[in-house]
């Protein structure tokens, strides 16, 4: 037997034994996913547990270093552990936007000591982060950015705004953008990592077309950062953003995809009903889902492949864009459809039944995903420009 | 590898003027029996074939890698119909058959072609073609149509009712015609894109019982494993059609000006082409994933496969579109060749299901 065949049947005996039951349930809110942090929330004990477990065994952070509390995982094996996971049900232990965004920029951008200190609280899940990028400003634009960190000596005296900072309110420390040279636009911005709780840093909530929202404005009155928080070469932080922004692009673009949704189709059949031959009484609705489903799986190819090449380091740095672009307007296709297929039940806002109107806001929100991390209008200029390398004006 | 040696082979040998100078003679032979010959020596006949019959054992990514430049080039081969289709069903088919006509193939000697549809729409499930029991053998009576090649073919592979009604996969079954046989015609009309299809009427032709491949009622087995592999390679070969189309277009943008300016530097069309890359990127990767399913044998694979026919259909059909509007009124001249991409991507667009047949299937298979 190879060792990856060894390697997928101790992995399998292992979730089977070590896996709550609890946690192979489909993720029905967001309550059932854990978000970690100093102030973390388990809405039941399976919750913990399950984390424990996989922290132990390195496998919230399958594929990082031992040295940082990873797994050490084979990008194969690593993938072999996603799809025993998939197959089992098991729900992810640690819903953690740091983990698949800061953690590999930590890697290959941070110093020893920056990987100590936060890569194993970050893979255990005791700090929650969030991402200071964009500013009332600067959002798709993001270069132009203007909150600034003044260089003090031994650290940097940090003021200006922050907006649709996700979860800033929820959050320990944030990684952030901050300009430490106005004399050049690209080459004269910094990425710190500070603490939330810093004196001078003020969050206040932003409340969105879907009555709710993990959005945040954020304000920096002279905060003060320790330069040992400083990643990559002063003035060389978009290097950092980018990289950075290649992976958040890659794990925005799947969101609501996933595990828990009722498919369309069935959906679509208990609202409108069939015919006697058992199809959608809509054949109109029902071409659209097929045609949809179909763009769906093709998708969930070309995301596989994305992230096998990001893990070999083949990928185009530009290829996020493609994804990002491509995933998050299908995402907006398949919540339209989900409008359509749910008819008058997926308008409740506030009935039990329908889970505090869980279908219509989750379709409100994703209006939001084409605009976040880069508008689609940004990723397909980055796509003309430098993959295909399309012409400037 | 295999890519370095096919890429350049067909570059140079079976580029579009080489397809354009078989439809301007009139050929209606419908590919070159010499380039046929060239692909033999290569070995690329055998691609699919196993190493015992003196194939090469590959799997279905390479074959694909094969079939991708046939689309880039147009390039008029039997190289789907036979060395993936008929290779396919051979898998299936007896020691007698397969020592009868791998070798020919093998050596680029023999020409085969899969004689499924009988209806305008491509409709695998529905077998109306009749083959009676005779004796000792079985007597076909009725007409398959849009057969690729059919009018060359040295034997088809038809698929017929020996039991049941239209409707039923259970009494299907496959048999092996050599094309030679009385009461055989095939008719070829020239398609839009040029290529050659036949009409193939069977009025009485007698086959004997070792013509049958696989077993009698049970075809509809092999069938499908013939289908998913011809249509994991047309979705190859659309993916081919399509990448050439987007990267004419782009190289257009780059060197066409108006008003002044590359029309390149355009935000309209710069969000149109880059739109255009990603849905080929997408489709690229499904069709990648339905091979390497078909390869590892894996029970998800046919449905992949209808993924990738479906999204590859949609996906080039978007880049030929597009690359007309974009080209202008040169991209309406028969000169130009960028009509002929878009007349290519039809036809394989069309072959063996297009995108509306594959959702529909995948609906069905899912329930609603």
């Amino acid at each position: 037997m190879s060792d990856l065949e060894t390697f997928r049947q101790t992995t399998r005996a292992w979730l089977e034994a070590n896996c709550p039951a609890e946690m192979r349930l489909p993720i029905r809110s967001e309550e059932d996913l854990v978000w970690g942090g100093r102030r973390a929330v388990y809405k039941e004990p399976a919750q913990k547990l399950w984390l424990d477990r996989m922290v132990a065994k390195g496998w919230t952070a399958p594929d990082w270093p031992e040295r940082y509390g990873g797994g050490g995982l084979s990008p194969e094996e690593t993938k072999i552990l996603r799809n025993e996971m998939g197959r089992l049900g098991c729900r992810s232990p640690l819903s953690s936007f740091g983990l698949s965004t800061l953690g590999p920029t930590l890697l290959k951008y941070g110093t020893e000591e920056q990987k100590q200190e936060h890569l194993p609280k970050l893979l255990r899940g005791e700090i929650l982060w969030c991402q200071g990028y964009s500013e009332p400003g600067a959002g798709s634009d993001l270069a132009s950015l203007s909150t600034r960190a003044e260089d003090k000596g031994d650290h940097f005296l940090v003021s200006g705004q922050k907006i649709w900072t996700s979860d800033a309110d929820k959050a320990d420390w944030i990684f952030c953008l901050v300009r430490t040279d106005t004399s050049s636009k690209h080459s004269g911005i910094s990425f710190l990592l500070f603490d939330m709780e810093t004196p001078g840093v003020l969050t206040k909530p932003i409340k969105l077309i879907s009555g709710a929202s993990p959005f945040c404005e954020t304000f920096f009155d002279n905060v003060k950062v320790p330069k040992k928080n400083l990643v990559g070469a002063l003035n060389k932080g978009w290097d950092v953003a980018k990289y950075l922004l290649g992976h958040e692009r890659e794990s925005i673009s799947g969101f609501g995809s996933g595990s828990g949704q009722l498919e369309l189709g069935e959906m679509a059949k208990r609202t409108t009903g069939t015919e006697p031959d058992g199809r959608l009484d809509d054949p109109i609705l029902r071409a659209r889902v097929a045609l949809f489903e179909v763009r769906a799986q093709a998708f969930s190819a070309v995301s596989e492949r994305f992230v096998d090449e990001l893990k070999h380091e083949r990928a185009h740095p530009a290829q996020a864009s493609v994804i990002k672009y491509f995933g998050t307007e299908l995402n907006k296709q398949r919540h339209e459809l989900m409008m359509d297929a749910g008819g008058s039940d997926a308008l409740e806002w506030e009935s039990e039944r329908s889970r505090g109107g869980a279908n219509v806001r989750a379709w409100l929100r994703t209006k939001a995903n084409s605009i976040e991390g880069g508008t689609s209008e940004v990723q397909l200029n980055i796509i003309a420009k430098r993959i295909l390398e399309l012409p400037g004006v | 590898m295999l890519a370095d040696t096919v890429r350049p082979f067909l570059a140079e040998q079976a580029s579009v003027s080489h397809m354009r100078a078989l439809r301007d003679a009139d050929d209606r032979t419908g590919f070159s029996p010499e380039l046929w010959k060239r692909f033999a020596e290569l070995g690329l006949t055998g691609v699919l074939m196993d190493e015992v019959d003196g194939g090469l054992g590959l799997g279905h990514v390479e074959a694909g890698i094969v079939l991708e430049e046939i689309g880039r080039n147009l390039t008029p081969s039997p190289f789907l119909e036979t060395a993936v289709g008929a290779v396919t069903t051979l898998k299936g088919g007896s020691a007698t058959q397969r020592q009868a006509w791998l070798p020919r193939v093998l050596a680029g000697e023999a020409v085969g072609a899969l004689a499924v549809d009988e209806t305008a729409r491509h409709r695998p499930e529905r077998i109306g073609l009749h083959a009676e029991r005779v004796g000792n053998g079985f007597r076909l009576l009725g007409e398959k149509r849009f057969v690729t090649y059919g009018h060359v073919a040295n034997f088809l592979i038809v698929a017929a009712r020996t039991a049941g009604s239209e409707h039923e996969p259970l009494g299907i079954t496959l048999f092996l015609v050599e094309s030679n046989v009385a009461n055989l015609t095939a008719e070829a009309d020239r398609l839009a894109d040029a290529s050659l299809a036949a009409r193939v009427k069977f009025g009485g032709v007698q086959v004997s019982r070792d013509a049958v491949i696989g077993e009698i009622d049970l075809g509809f087995g092999i069938l499908t494993a013939t289908l998913s592999a011809l249509r994991a390679g047309v979705s190859a070969e659309l993916v081919g059609v399509g990448s050439h189309a987007l990267a004419m277009t782009v190289g257009y943008l780059k060197q066409r000006k108006q008003f002044g300016r590359l029309i390149g530097s355009f935000q309209a069309l710069q969000h149109r082409a880059a739109h255009l890359y990603a849905e080929m990127e997408v489709a690229r990767a499904a069709v990648l994933k339905a091979q390497q399913l078909l390869d590892g044998k894996d029970e998800r694979a046919d449905q992949a496969v209808m993924v990738a026919k479906a999204m590859s259909g949609m996906a080039s059909a978007l880049a030929v579109q597009e690359g007309i509007q974009m080209h202008g009124g040169i991209g309406m001249t028969d000169e130009y060749d960028i009509g002929l991409y878009m007349k290519r991507q039809r036809v394989l667009a069309e072959l063996f299901g297009d995108a509306d047949y594959h959702a529909n299937f995948l609906a069905k298979l899912a329930g609603y």
